[in-house]
């Protein structure tokens, strides 16, 4: 039977666009998936584990390892001192005389960060031995908003970052002067956007090795890109790129940007291996995930737009302040720059102002996440387009419309340098409203009015850029600092086409993926070039920096798959075929440009009957190479090296075609804000995407599904939060909230097809888009539901409560109330009162006996008088099941015997640490007779704010509040008999 | 304390465990500490159910214990001596065979990276036992106990929908 | 994360697991479904040197239910009370209450009485104990004692239980003719701890308003039905004495007392009548 000479041809009826199986998920879901941790490890493979600091900032004044050393199982153990002599400083992207080390060198500057690595037989004695690690750490004090740490007098991190100021950079594009100057209006919004993280389901892994004899490292580890960080730690490593191998495993666990992050990782663990003269391995636990993995940035942003009447914006004035967290680490600033080709979002507007500061401040330092630097700018830029039509009475749509880029503009030139590829932005939108049902949703909202709830709409339009270009990051320098380090640009892909002695088709790449179906897609996508089935094409993900063709664009991320990668497959896989159809041309006696490779058979379409089999014409070149026509090179293996032209590095009035791809999106919904609890129900959301040619249905929505729910996150639950001490409040996944089946509805998507013409299939990102636009889109519905102009991320119920229920009536009449701390502040306050059958005099001869004191504070044995009136303890102290030991400092100051005394007091140990101060008063009301009356402030931090910063609170009260028990009772000659007893005391009053 | 009963199991010993996996019989030495995923995939090499949080929230090691969903994080080995355990890799008919719930994940994209997967199958392949009927709204709360990052979970929730309609379908012929 | 060392015992009876615990002076604790329990073991928060494991000691695997009360053993999971038959009709509010313990993942493990151990200040199950006037049954090698709901729950995660003591069982009244229920929670995602949670019993002497999440241990107060309803709940609000959190201010924790408060309260009374016009019936 002759085969369908036109089907399955590399054009548009092939597999391309269909959304066949994937070839990974069988594996997948029967339990033999390939991650890191499933993967056997070289014969006396030793674990890590890693003592992260409790402090937001303090000086590390003591390590002492030995008894951690002489454990039995242990290894070895690494500290910053080790560190420091076999590695160098991760290179820092910005011209300062800051080091950034993987791992604190004298310092701590968040919580989370690595103090010291204890490798052992297993990663339970591991854990041992950071038990037996002994730290001492002075606090200094910490700073945490980035506006805060810009202040005079702000705690400064870093003496090379002056002001804790990374880099202020100004630009000007058009004439924004004159355009603010001459507009009838100036609107302006000011935007604090959260920190978020997107916590992929399975943390880091790397497993290290190194050998002496080579001076080389070989180095598993999920990383997923950019591989420009290959440099990076290899030099780190001081070996050159050639002595650091990395590989990566066949599967990773979910990324979205964040195993960027663990390259500081791969530093600290090749070195502990080195260390310890044996293979190491570390996977990540989840609570060293959400510390000290790797964060989105947050940003405080102010942005002005000069309006015309119409609200058309003539220009915009933009000032970012971007928070770093406590290093700047490769590659950031990234996040702030790779928009900057796209600060005008998806409209025309010919005049921008930009301001860019970078800070760091005493948080975790920030990296890839989906989005990257999108919700940032998206977030502010679409709230302005809402409050332009609030402020001049237009129609938000309206608004939207008179501003996007016209149709026939394409390609595009941005004012600040991005060439937006290809779109019909108006039409899309148009689709949108026509498809998603606009007008019904318009009605649902006046129905829910008219019966007095709280209904609102709300609308985004932004660009999804995609492909970074290499060169973006270097805006970031000015145009003679770039000058000097010389230009950078491009986003070489890569793929590699293996034909092997039975014909067989192997695919390598080096695309790293975390479960986009990279294996699917580029099967099909090859499949179709060679007339082949998807599943006789085999695809290979893995990657090994000593065997593969990479350059340093490679790696999954700026959504450059389905644009670059699967481009630079059909590129090489198409280069294949011309050299097969020369040799089948010569066999077939026809012209190679008239043969078709389809079913497995190539033949000329006018002589079907006379085909060769493929399997046979792609061995030719292992079994008959001396058969090849001259002037056809081996057709064998072929790598595809295809960097986009358009991609060029930034030109000296720092414009920048920071991506190649240009995607567009526009969404709108509608929610109901409940009255009573504040809870925001997402009722309808529809996404119009322009995401280029699909390549396959099933994973783009997948992509817009996930981008959605990563979005919903940041929306309305999610935030990494400090308190104003730099204490981290999120450390587990039951305070980092992450949306569930139940927080997540279905959405509409839709698509608008305009093709990149800048890419080999036409493909543009998509999995990003949502992360942009998603935020503002619920935010602009909810400021629509409320009638508000400030609009907070996340949107917490709580927050939310405060502008729907008003001022709250004062208490009832009741005993005054101790002050409270501000929300999100660790700071306790509390006070007390306990009449004691003592005479004042008895009570202050306890205070100052240091066996008495024993007695009193609460679990303390070994109180050693310091000083007249200094004392040291270990203190073991409980609540419920949570028990640890603690070294405790007191000393009594303002004496004023017998009448009152401020207590000081520090604890401090492994589950965290604690400061207090106490003024405590003794009142004769009887000869043996005294009121003990007590007012405190206290502050707890460390391992247990970050876990039960929901429970501490009242944990420390209740031992603040045991200690003036237990000094009663002991002053009353009587123990405490129970803990009700205590608490009664205390009730209602701490 | 044994003349009441059996001995007590000293910590930093390893001591003998032995459950059913998958309908076979499995043993293993523990520490009393050893947690049970650590047991499954590092001692018996069952390295099909994974670990994400170690804290009983993101469910990615969830097996069948006595026949219920249940977190393996949250489960020590010595507890799970004379046990009945059943993990992802007990769900498939054949080696080259997917189940009902398998494929539909596949059919209806059910998942991307699929780490988070072996947990949320271990959840509806119960939930679809005991509660043939369920509708969306079981399906969504029964998931409530997963965290996915990569779908979404519109195409899981679909996917368990599907494999019920599908499972109803073959009791039904 | 992983644990520090521990010995474990699997107790075969009551005794053995008394005798243990009884030895074991605080260093020994017990362990049930062990879902509270393990994660602080994970994160080195709790560090016993012995865990007595209570799950196999069939004496304590009993639900009996004598038509007034019902008693839960100590080793009897939630999801077994959940899916035990005629539970709505037997103790309607803690058929309400359960599904909204953990997930289903930890509820088939989770035990009805360790919750209760634990004190979880924003757990359902204490509130529930303490709206319905329950009792917890507990025993040692010295003595046997019984203590009310609010005897048993001190604070944050602290009770009355000494450390030799083991949650023999818990009970609750079971249902009574004329008597309402409602239950509500309101958490920032399903399955979270509660901001706040609410549970309310409605019979002849009024309706009984039990608030869980706010103050260090669940509370609750018997409120009027009439007009003062809201000044009542306003005073409630405050003398629950709330704190913020990461999650919420303590003045929405308020306004979810007057709010929600109010509403569970009404809820529990419509619940009465229409128990009551079904009994009539």
């Amino acid at each position: 039977m002759a085969p369908d000479v036109h089907a399955r041809n590399g054009d548009e009826a092939g597999w391309v666009g269909k959304s066949v199986p994937r070839v990974e998920d069988a594996a997948l879901l029967a339990g033999r998936g390939r991650f890191i941790d499933d993967l056997g490890t070289p014969p006396g493979t030793l674990h890590a584990a890693i003592l992260r600091s409790p402090h937001a900032h303090a000086t590390i004044e003591r390590i002492a390892t030995e008894a951690a050393r002489a454990m039995p199982g242990v290894a070895a153990v690494l500290t910053g001192a080790e560190l420091r002599d076999l590695a160098s400083s991760l290179v820092v992207g910005v011209k300062a005389p800051v080091e950034c080390w993987p791992m604190a060198i004298d310092r701590v500057r968040y919580v989370g960060e690595p103090v010291a690595v204890a490798v052992a037989a297993d990663r339970y004695l591991a854990e041992d031995a950071l038990d037996a690690i002994e730290v001492r750490y002075a606090p200094l004090p910490a700073v945490v908003a980035p506006r805060d740490a810009l202040g005079d007098g702000a705690p400064l991190l870093h003496e090379g970052f002056p002001g804790n100021l990374a880099s202020d950079r100004s630009f000007s594009y058009g004439d924004p002067d004159g355009a603010f100057a001459s507009a009838p209006h100036r609107i302006g919004v000011a935007v604090e956007y959260p920190r978020s993280a997107c916590t992929p389901i399975e943390t880091y892994g790397v497993v290290a090795e190194y050998d002496p004899a080579l001076d080389a490292y070989d180095v598993l580890a999920n990383f997923q890109g950019p591989f420009s960080i290959h440099a990076v730690i290899a030099r780190a490593l001081r070996v050159p790129g050639n002595r650091l191998r990395l590989r990566t495993p066949p599967e990773s666990g979910g990324s979205f940007g964040v195993k960027q992050g663990v390259f500081p990782y791969i530093v600290v663990i090749a070195v502990a291996a080195r260390l310890a003269g044996r293979p190491v391995k570390w996977i990540e636990d989840r609570m060293e995930h959400l510390a000290g993995a790797v964060s989105a940035t947050n940003r405080s942003t102010r942005l002005q737009a000069a309006v015309a009447e119409d609200g058309r914006i003539l220009a915009l004035d933009w000032d970012q302040i971007e928070d770093c967290g406590a290093h700047l680490r490769a590659p950031e600033p990234a996040t702030l720059y790779r928009m900057h080709g796209n600060m005008t979002g998806a409209y025309a507007i010919r005049n921008v102002r930009i301001r860019n500061r970078v800070v760091v401040t005493n948080k975790l330092p920030t990296g890839l996440n989906r989005g990257f630097g999108g919700p940032q700018v998206y977030f502010p830029l679409e709230r302005l387009i809402s409050r332009i039509a609030a402020t001049l009475g237009l129609d938000p749509l309206e608004v939207v419309r008179r501003n996007l880029v016209p149709a026939d503009a394409f390609p595009y030139r941005t004012a600040t340098g991005a060439l937006l590829d290809s779109g019909d932005y108006a039409a899309a939108l148009e689709a949108a409203l026509r498809d998603g049902a606009h007008a019904s949703l318009l009605a649902r909202r006046a129905q829910a009015r008219a019966e007095g709830r709280l209904y609102g709409i709300g609308y985004a339009a932004v660009v999804e850029p995609s492909v970074s270009n290499m060169g973006y990051i270097t805006t970031v320098l000015t145009a003679a600092e770039r000058r000097r380090a010389g230009p950078k640009n491009g986003a070489q892909a890569t793929a590699t086409i293996t034909l092997d002695p039975g014909g067989a088709v192997s695919v390598h790449v080096a695309s790293v993926p975390q479960g986009q179906g990279h294996r699917t897609v580029l099967a099909q996508v090859v499949a179709d070039v060679f007339g082949l089935r998807p599943a006789e094409i085999r695809v290979i993900t893995e990657m090994d920096t000593a065997k593969d063709a990479w350059s340093i664009a490679s790696g999954n991320y700026s959504s450059r798959f389905a644009p670059a990668v699967a481009g630079a497959a059909q590129i090489a896989a198409t280069r294949l075929r011309e050299r097969l159809a020369r040799i089948a041309a010569v066999q077939l006696n026809a012209r190679p440009d008239e043969l078709v490779f389809a079913a497995g058979k190539v033949f000329s379409p006018g002589n079907p009957g006379n085909a060769v089999a493929f399997s046979r014409l792609a061995a030719t070149g292992h079994w008959a190479p001396a058969t090849l026509p001259e002037d056809v090179e081996q057709p064998l293996r072929e790598t595809a090296f295809w960097t986009p032209p358009q991609l060029g590095a930034p030109n000296d009035a720092d414009e920048v075609n920071s991506s190649l791809c240009h995607g567009f999106i526009f969404d709108f919904c509608g929610v109901e804000v409940d009255r009573d609890t504040g809870a925001v129900r997402l009722d309808r959301y529809v996404t119009m995407h322009d995401c280029g040619r699909i390549l396959h249905p099933g994973m783009v929505a997948g992509q817009v599904t996930g981008g959605f729910a990563h979005a919903l996150g940041a929306a309305l639950l999610e935030e990494q939060s400090y308190a104003p001490d730099g204490s981290l409040l999120t450390g587990t996944l039951a305070d980092y909230l992450i949306p569930t089946a139940m927080e997540v509805p279905e959405l509409v998507i839709l698509h608008y097809e305009t093709p990149s013409p800048f890419t080999p299939l036409g493909a543009k990102g998509v999995g990003e888009g949502n992360t942009m636009s998603t935020p503002v889109c619920i935010a602009n519905a909810v400021a629509d539901a409320l009638g508000v102009a400030e609009i907070q991320l996340p949107l917490l119920p709580s927050r939310l409560s405060e502008a729907l229920h008003g001022a709250e009536s004062s208490p009832p009449r009741r005993e005054a109330r101790p002050p409270q701390a501000a929300p999100g502040e660790r700071a306790l306050f509390g006070s007390g009162r306990a009449e004691v059958d003592a005479a004042p005099e008895q009570l202050w001869a306890m205070l100052l006996d240091p066996d008495l004191l024993a007695r009193v504070v609460p679990g303390a044995h070994n109180v050693q008088r310091m000083g007249e009136t200094r004392f040291q303890a270990e203190v073991t102290l409980g609540i419920g099941p949570v028990r640890g030991r603690y070294r405790a400092e007191i000393a009594l100051s303002d004496l004023d015997a017998p009448r009152s005394v401020t207590l000081s007091g520090s604890v401090d140990g492994a589950l965290g640490f604690g400061r207090g101060r106490g003024r405590l008063r003794l009142e004769p009301v009887g000869p043996t007779r005294t009121v003990l009356t007590y007012d405190y402030e206290a502050a707890v931090g460390g391992k247990v704010a970050s876990i039960g910063g929901r429970l501490l609170d009242g944990a420390a009260r209740v031992i603040i509040g045991q200690f003036f028990a237990s000094l009663a009772a002991q002053a009353s000659g009587r123990r405490p008999s129970l803990w009700r007893r205590l608490l009664r005391l205390l009730r209602g009053r701490a | 304390m044994s003349r009441h009963g059996p001995a007590v199991l000293d910590a930093g010993q390893r001591h003998p465990v032995r459950f059913t996996l998958n309908g076979r019989t499995v043993s293993g030495e523990a520490e009393p500490r050893m947690l049970l995923h650590d047991f499954l995939r590092h001692v018996l090499g069952a390295t099909g159910t994974h670990v994400g949080c170690e804290h009983g929230i993101c469910g990615a090691c969830t097996v069948q214990i006595d026949g219920a969903p249940a977190r393996a994080c949250l489960t020590l080995a010595v507890q799970a001596d004379g046990a009945e355990i059943r993990t992802v890799e007990g769900l498939a008919p054949a080696a080259d065979r997917l189940s009902v719930l398998q494929e539909a994940f596949r059919t209806h994209h059910g998942l991307q990276c699929g780490f988070c997967t072996p947990g949320i199958l271990m959840t509806l392949d119960a939930l679809l036992r005991e509660r043939p009927d369920c509708g969306e709204a079981e399906v969504r709360e029964a998931l409530s106990g997963h965290l996915c990052r990569c779908t979404g979970y519109a195409p899981i929730v679909k996917a368990a929908l599907a494999a019920a309609e599908a499972l109803r379908e073959t009791d039904h012929a | 994360m992983k644990p520090a060392r521990f010995a474990y015992l699997r107790a075969a009876t009551t005794e053995h697991a008394l005798e243990a615990l009884h030895q074991g002076g605080g260093e020994a604790r017990v362990i049930a479904g062990g879902q509270s329990l393990v994660p602080m073991l994970t994160m080195r928060l709790a560090r016993p040197a012995l865990l007595v494991d209570i799950m196999h000691v069939a004496a304590l695997s009993r639900t009996d239910d004598d038509g007034a009360r019902i008693t839960i053993g100590a080793a009897v999971r939630q999801r077994a009370l959940e899916t035990r038959d005629g539970l709505a009709q037997r103790q309607p509010l803690l058929a309400m209450a359960l599904p909204w313990v953990g997930h289903m993942q930890t509820r088939s493990r989770g035990t009805v009485c360790g919750s209760i151990a634990h004190a979880d200040p924003s757990a359902e199950l204490p509130l529930v104990l303490v709206a319905l006037g329950g009792q917890v049954h507990l025993l040692s090698r010295r003595r046997a004692r019984r203590l009310a709901a609010e005897e048993f729950l001190t604070g944050m995660m602290v009770t009355a239980r000494a450390e030799d003591e083991l949650i023999e069982a818990v009970s609750v009244p079971a249902i009574r003719p004329g008597t309402g229920y409602a239950f509500r929670e309101i958490s920032r995602r399903h399955g979270d701890f509660a901001i706040a949670a609410f549970a309310a019993v409605a019979d002849e002497r009024g309706v009984r308003l039990a608030v869980g999440g706010v103050a260090a241990i669940p509370m609750a107060r018997v409120l009027p039905t009439d007009q003062a309803l809201g000044d009542a709940l306003d005073a409630f609000a405050w003398d629950l004495d709330a704190r913020d959190d990461l999650h919420a201010s303590a003045r929405y924790r308020r306004e979810l007392v007057r709010r929600i408060g109010g509403d569970v309260a009404l809820e529990a009374l419509r619940d009465q009548q229409a128990r009551a016009v079904k009994e009539a019936v």
